[in-house]
């Protein structure tokens, strides 16, 4: 049986920073059932590579692609379409409610867990857990097929967290592709996947350390798929 | 309608021109400020008097050669308005070093806004298109459009780059880079517009502004100065305007990839 095309394939891909490459010859699938999960410590690079997926960045060298296509052939605003996106802090607009989702209102906010009265409500009178849902449905919104998720549960209390996280669950189980990256170790058990992201070495040591190899210097590469 | 730009000489000045003379008694009111820094212990002495000197030197320059451009060398105009449309360029893109290619970006936004309005004012007949006219309204609307330009270049990646979270939010869900950028867009825009409106509005009321004080230090009649004035004023508001409008949307345009992406530099600007 041939395996079915992954939704998201990184091939050898390296992102840099100022200080040298955040990620470096880092390769993984997401596939296009279910959730999968982005976790290592911070500081790996996970956001730096959800970033790619819907091209907010492109990658230095290696591809990306999406279902099997590079993701530099598509129409950019096509595939961010497709390819949604939300941060770890919510992104509220000037206006509603109403006004950030855009359109069917009331249904998305009942899916995504938000009383449809709030429609007419001012948008940054939300809380930070409700606006996080708001955001979830400006997005769906715009009918993805893919939702990237950075760190959605960080910047909440405990009783939001626990919410959120069977919202993006259901949202798995509803066949939308969901890729969320996390630094929470208990996210494991929400997942289908999981790509796990070791950071690289301290790249100021190694610069600093080029020309004087160590013995931790094997030479392995770091980053990579589970 | 065309404005009297040369005040009638019969009456220049109550008291004559001014002469060399006249100019080094005047550095007694230099010697006072100086005083009162070396006094207060500001430590600007130095500065005045190089400022004292630079002044001296620069203008005197500036007008033999415009003395060389108004008698007989008005084919000199275009090349005069290029010198300082490039010199502003260079002023202003260095101020808004943060902007790639911010010289390109001031050097068009100079050129169409001295263009368009001089442009106008030329054709409909305004002004004489005479080198005496040309050349010191350029310069007005060339020192007006260089400081709109810095504004603009500086405030708008300013912006972004604070805004970024919901400039990228705004990516995200699919808008163009224009369209993520046009709140910050219009920020700017509104802010390097509003000080030539406001100026308009209280103009007479709390300042008689330059070109108006010279026709009447020269003896121009003050109906004529205000004529003039009202001339300088309206092309300073569209000059800005134009200005204002090409830094923007060229700003814009730099700090976004053709991919609808921020430039990299502008995400890793500490907040």
């Amino acid at each position: 049986m041939i395996a079915p095309t992954p939704r998201f394939e990184l091939r050898d891909v390296r992102v840099d920073g100022d200080e040298g490459p955040i990620v470096d010859g880092f390769s993984a699938c997401v596939p296009s059932e279910g959730l999968t999960v982005v976790m290592g410590p911070s500081g790996a690079g996970k956001t730096t590579l959800l970033r790619l997926l819907n091209r907010l960045d492109d990658p230095d060298a290696g591809t990306v692609l999406l279902d099997g296509r590079d993701v530099r052939t598509y129409d950019v605003l096509q595939l961010r379409r497709r390819v949604q996106s939300v941060g770890q802090v919510p992104v509220t607009f000037p206006g509603t409610v109403g006004d950030n989702v855009g359109r069917d209102v009331a249904r998305l906010l009942a899916h995504v867990g938000l009383d449809p009265a709030l429609a007419s409500r001012d948008a940054d009178r939300l809380s930070v857990g409700e606006a996080q849902r708001m955001a979830l449905a400006r997005s769906l919104a715009l009918g993805p097929d893919v939702l990237c998720l950075d760190e959605p549960t960080s910047a909440l209390d405990a009783t939001s967290k626990g919410g959120i996280e069977d919202l993006v669950r259901h949202l798995a189980d509803e066949g939308l592709t969901v890729v969320m990256v996390t630094h929470d170790p208990r996210h494991a058990d929400l997942a289908d996947h999981i790509i796990r992201v070791q950071p690289l070495r301290t790249n100021g040591t190694r610069r600093v350390d080029e020309d004087a190899p160590t013995s931790e210097d094997d030479g392995s590469l770091p980053g990579g798929e589970r | 309608m065309t404005v009297v730009l040369l005040a009638s000489t019969s009456s220049s000045l109550v008291s004559g021109p001014v002469t060399f003379g006249d100019i080094a008694l005047s550095l007694l009111l230099v010697l006072f400020a100086a005083a009162i820094s070396r006094w207060q212990r500001v430590g600007l002495e130095r500065d005045m008097a190089v400022a004292t000197l630079r002044s001296f030197v620069q203008l005197l320059a500036v007008g033999y050669v415009l003395e060389f451009v108004f008698t007989g060398h008005g084919w000199l105009t275009p090349l005069a308005l290029a010198v300082m449309v490039a010199t502003a360029a260079l002023t202003s893109g260095a101020r808004a070093r943060r902007v790639p290619g911010s010289r390109l970006v001031a050097a068009a936004s100079v050129s169409v806004a001295t263009a368009a309005t001089l442009g106008v004012l030329a054709a409909a007949r305004i002004v004489p298109v005479s080198p005496r006219a040309i050349v010191p309204l350029g310069s007005m609307v060339i020192t007006a459009a260089m400081n709109t330009t810095s504004l603009v270049m500086t405030r708008l990646h300013d912006d972004l780059a604070a805004n970024r979270r919901e400039v990228e939010a705004r990516l995200s869900l699919a808008q163009s880079s224009h369209q993520a950028a046009l709140p910050w867009l219009r920020a700017s825009l509104r802010s390097a517009m509003l000080p030539s409106v406001d100026q308009t509005k209280v103009v007479g009321l709390v300042a008689l502004p330059g070109a108006m004080t010279g026709m009447i230090l020269a003896g121009a009649s003050p109906l004529a100065a205000i004529r003039l004035q009202l001339v300088v004023m309206y092309m300073l508001l569209g000059g800005n305007a134009f200005a204002a409008l090409v830094a923007a949307t060229l700003t814009a345009r730099r700090l976004f990839t053709p991919a609808h992406q921020l430039v990299r530099q502008l995400r890793r600007t500490p907040p």
